[in-house]
């Protein structure tokens, strides 16, 4: 659970992006792509669910990458190289299904550009032919851009402020290349992570063009063991844990309404816990 | 004349709502000889039966008598490798109590009258933890160079570990979460189950050569396969009834509706109520709702109320159950003490509708009432629901608390293992062999939830047959 590695990726209006790579064999042995560890800071940690960014077996290592916004997040960024975690534990989660879908859109926002990183690589490796969108608030936000590049055939940059790339949201290029391609009907899957809006829009605007779309959800979680059912989500109106359950889930079936609310339902404890600890 | 049964002090309820500490005093030396000397030792000890493992209840309170404990802790320790724990959370007066000839003949529970027997395990148990520390010499055959894996700490688990330490066999305790204890850590508040209880038993444990490894989840860090591939001779899989049931009503996905074990996990094993010291959060209303029967809704309303106190919030927490108080499943110790703690019982109600506001939190809950029909296959009378009787109560937090069922993190990675429709391992009742050789189990992931005491009773038969297999 030590880290032997530690670098900031970005650092734009306030907030950093990092990227750890933390010791950890038998995670690095079993984790595939799509799959979350369940992690604590300290005793008195919360326990947070990251993406499984990539890991090495040859090293024992896994890498995570987050962005320091939430309290614990922040705490996790001011440790560093040598420093160990107080608790690790993964992987969780089903592992994405790669196989050879053909064409496939996959579209990253924010901090959800690392998490659509795996799965890039490894629908690459399985010959689908993939067009990546990713966005950002302002270019400085942009993680991982050459490497996203160098694995997709078609690559499109958005910034909502227009400093980099096209000026507006990653939807707006989603909605162009399908329109484009209405008549080919030529993609077969559409794969989003990024902030709640962005995955509740991609999905408004593939429904209409009646693809598949798999959304990968960042539930608030306690124990990521189907214990406690705190991320439990509404898909197609019934319950279901988005740690046992999820990650991925069809975004057609997902109440966003309800998993958007549910996803600020501590932001007040947040900020009073982050102004106390001067995070 | 008859002598009345000595109750154990216990802190007063207006004061210990204020915080988490335990409630239920130890009996002071010369409380426990006064209960001790009124067991009659009868020639043919009842109790003794209606312990689910068979502790020599007569002569450990014998041995309190002649004020000789350390020889009481060693008897108990014969069967119950938890004193201090059953000692606490055992519901004796369904049990050994029930049996004790002092109990009336036909009463669903024990008479207040029956021995105190779980407050002397207690003491006795207590008595062990601060000066028996280590644990007294085996012997008989001693088994090398064999290495059994448990995967759970929760009482099946641990229980199954001590047994077969016991016996020299090297055990490997494998945990999911970063604490050990299960349920006794993440369900039970300390008010009940102090953690130093627990973590006295678990050294004890590691005392024994037992190793314990946590934050490892097999079926998905690890398999099974693979622990045998490792060099295990047999796995024994103390899984829990960890998954929470809900209700499959409107609502149950709004905000501030917590299951009882996601609200339980957050104050016991993370320490919400410590917050922001710790850092998990926990939201508290102002009118919480506890929806269920069982000690765990007894426990998640004492903890609701006791959060309110802590937060300045003034305490209203009920419970709301749709049978009366009699067919309550609860310890009737823990019904008392949460209605002198001010918790508020409403019977015969179901809910029917949670009700949110704009933001998407909880506002009211609607229900219905009920009455009590023929009785179901539990032998308790079916609630049934008046028509007509619907009414809305105004609650800001619903804390559901109906039961659990089967974790399926493992068995749904393990095809193999043969499991009944409510995902439950299927097990050979004698040895609780599962259908993967050299595969058992025990505890809730055998027909649900049970008393820590039947779980030790499953894992206890288990290591036998483990043992026998060497």
């Amino acid at each position: 659970m030590k880290i032997i590695n530690k670098q900031v990726l970005t650092e734009a209006e306030g907030v950093r992006t990092t990227k750890i790579e933390v010791e950890s064999p038998l995670i690095a042995e079993k984790a595939r792509p799509g799959q979350f560890v369940i992690l604590m800071v300290s005793e008195e940690g919360e326990r947070i669910p990251l993406t499984v960014v990539s890991a090495k077996r040859d090293m024992g290592t896994i890498t995570l990458i987050f962005q320091e916004v939430g309290f614990t997040t922040k705490l996790l960024g001011k440790l560093n190289t040598g420093d160990s975690l107080y608790a690790l534990t993964g992987p969780m989660g089903h592992a994405t299904e790669i196989k050879n879908y053909g064409k496939v859109i996959l579209i990253g926002g924010g901090v959800g550009i690392a998490e659509i990183y795996p799965i890039t690589k490894a629908l690459k490796e399985a010959g689908n032919s993939l067009a990546v969108i990713i966005g950002a608030r302002t270019k400085k936000l942009l993680i991982l851009e050459k490497e996203l590049k160098e694995t997709a055939n078609e690559f499109y940059v958005t910034t909502d402020d227009g400093s980099y790339g096209r000026k507006g949201f990653v939807t707006d290029v989603l909605k162009e290349l399908l329109a484009y391609n209405l008549k080919l009907k030529a993609y077969s899957l559409i794969y989003a992570v990024g902030p709640i809006p962005m995955m509740k829009k991609v999905s408004h605007v593939s429904r209409d063009f009646n693809i598949k779309t798999l959304v990968s959800l960042n539930s608030l979680m306690v124990d990521a063991t189907g214990m406690c059912g705190g991320c439990r989500v509404n898909i197609k109106g019934k319950a279901k844990f988005t740690c046992m359950d999820g990650p991925e889930f069809d975004a057609h079936d997902v109440d966003w309404e309800g998993l958007e609310k549910r996803s600020k339902i501590y932001s007040d404890k947040e900020k009073h816990i982050c102004k106390l600890y001067n995070l | 004349m008859k002598k009345i049964a000595i109750q154990p002090k216990e802190l007063v309820a207006s004061s210990r709502t204020s915080g988490f500490r335990e409630v239920v005093s130890l009996y002071t030396e010369g409380e426990a000889i006064k209960e001790a000397k009124r067991c009659l030792q009868c020639k043919d000890p009842v109790c003794i039966a209606g312990c689910p493992v068979g502790i020599d209840i007569k002569k450990f309170i014998a041995q309190i008598v002649k004020r000789d404990y350390e020889s009481a802790y060693f008897t108990i320790r014969e069967q119950n490798n938890f004193p201090s724990i059953c000692g606490r959370v055992c519901p004796a007066e369904y049990q050994c109590r029930k049996a004790c000839v002092m109990t009336k003949k036909g009463l669903p529970f024990a008479s207040e009258n029956a021995i105190n027997i779980h407050f002397l395990e207690r003491f006795a148990g207590d008595y062990g933890m601060s000066s028996c520390g280590n644990p007294k010499s085996e012997f008989g055959n001693r088994i090398e160079n064999r290495k059994v894996a448990v995967v759970g700490s929760g009482p099946a688990g641990l229980c199954c570990a001590g047994e077969l330490a016991r016996a020299g066999v090297k055990v490997v305790v494998f945990e999911a979460l970063h604490k050990y204890g299960g349920v006794l850590r993440y369900g039970i508040p300390p008010f009940r189950m102090p953690g130093d209880v627990l973590d006295f038993e678990i050294d004890y444990l590691k005392k024994l050569g037992v190793a314990l490894a946590p934050n490892l989840i097999i079926g998905k860090t690890k398999s099974l396969a693979e622990l045998f591939n490792e060099g295990f001779s047999a796995i024994f899989l103390g899984l829990g009834a960890g998954t929470p049931l809900f209700l499959g009503i409107s609502g149950e996905n709004l905000c501030n509706v917590y299951s009882a074990n996601e609200f339980l996990t957050r104050v016991n094993l993370m320490g919400a109520y410590k917050f922001p010291k710790y850092h998990t959060p926990i939201n508290v209303g102002k009118n919480i709702m506890i929806i269920g029967g069982g000690n765990t809704a007894m426990d998640a309303a004492r903890v609701a109320l006791r959060l309110q106190k802590i937060s300045k919030i003034k305490p209203n927490t009920s419970i709301f159950y749709r049978r009366t108080e009699n067919e309550m499943p609860a310890r009737r110790l823990e019904i008392e003490h949460a209605k002198e703690e001010g918790i508020k019982f409403e019977f015969l109600v179901q809910p029917v509708e949670l009700i949110g506001d704009k933001d998407g939190y909880v506002k009211k809950i609607k229900c219905l009432r009920c009455k009590l029909g023929e009785p179901d296959q539990s032998g308790r009378r079916r609630p049934v629901t008046i028509k007509g009787s619907e009414f809305e109560t105004t609650s800001d937090e619903a804390v559901i608390a109906v039961g659990l069922r089967a974790n399926q993190v493992l068995t749904k990675a393990v095809p193999d293992l043969k499991v009944d429709k409510w995902g439950d391992i299927e097990v050979e009742p004698e040895t609780m062999e599962t259908s993967i050789k050299n595969v058992y189990a025990g505890g809730d992931i055998i027909g649900g939830e049970g008393t820590v005491i039947e779980a030790m009773g499953m894992a206890k038969r288990a290591a036998k047959a483990i043992i026998g297999k060497f």
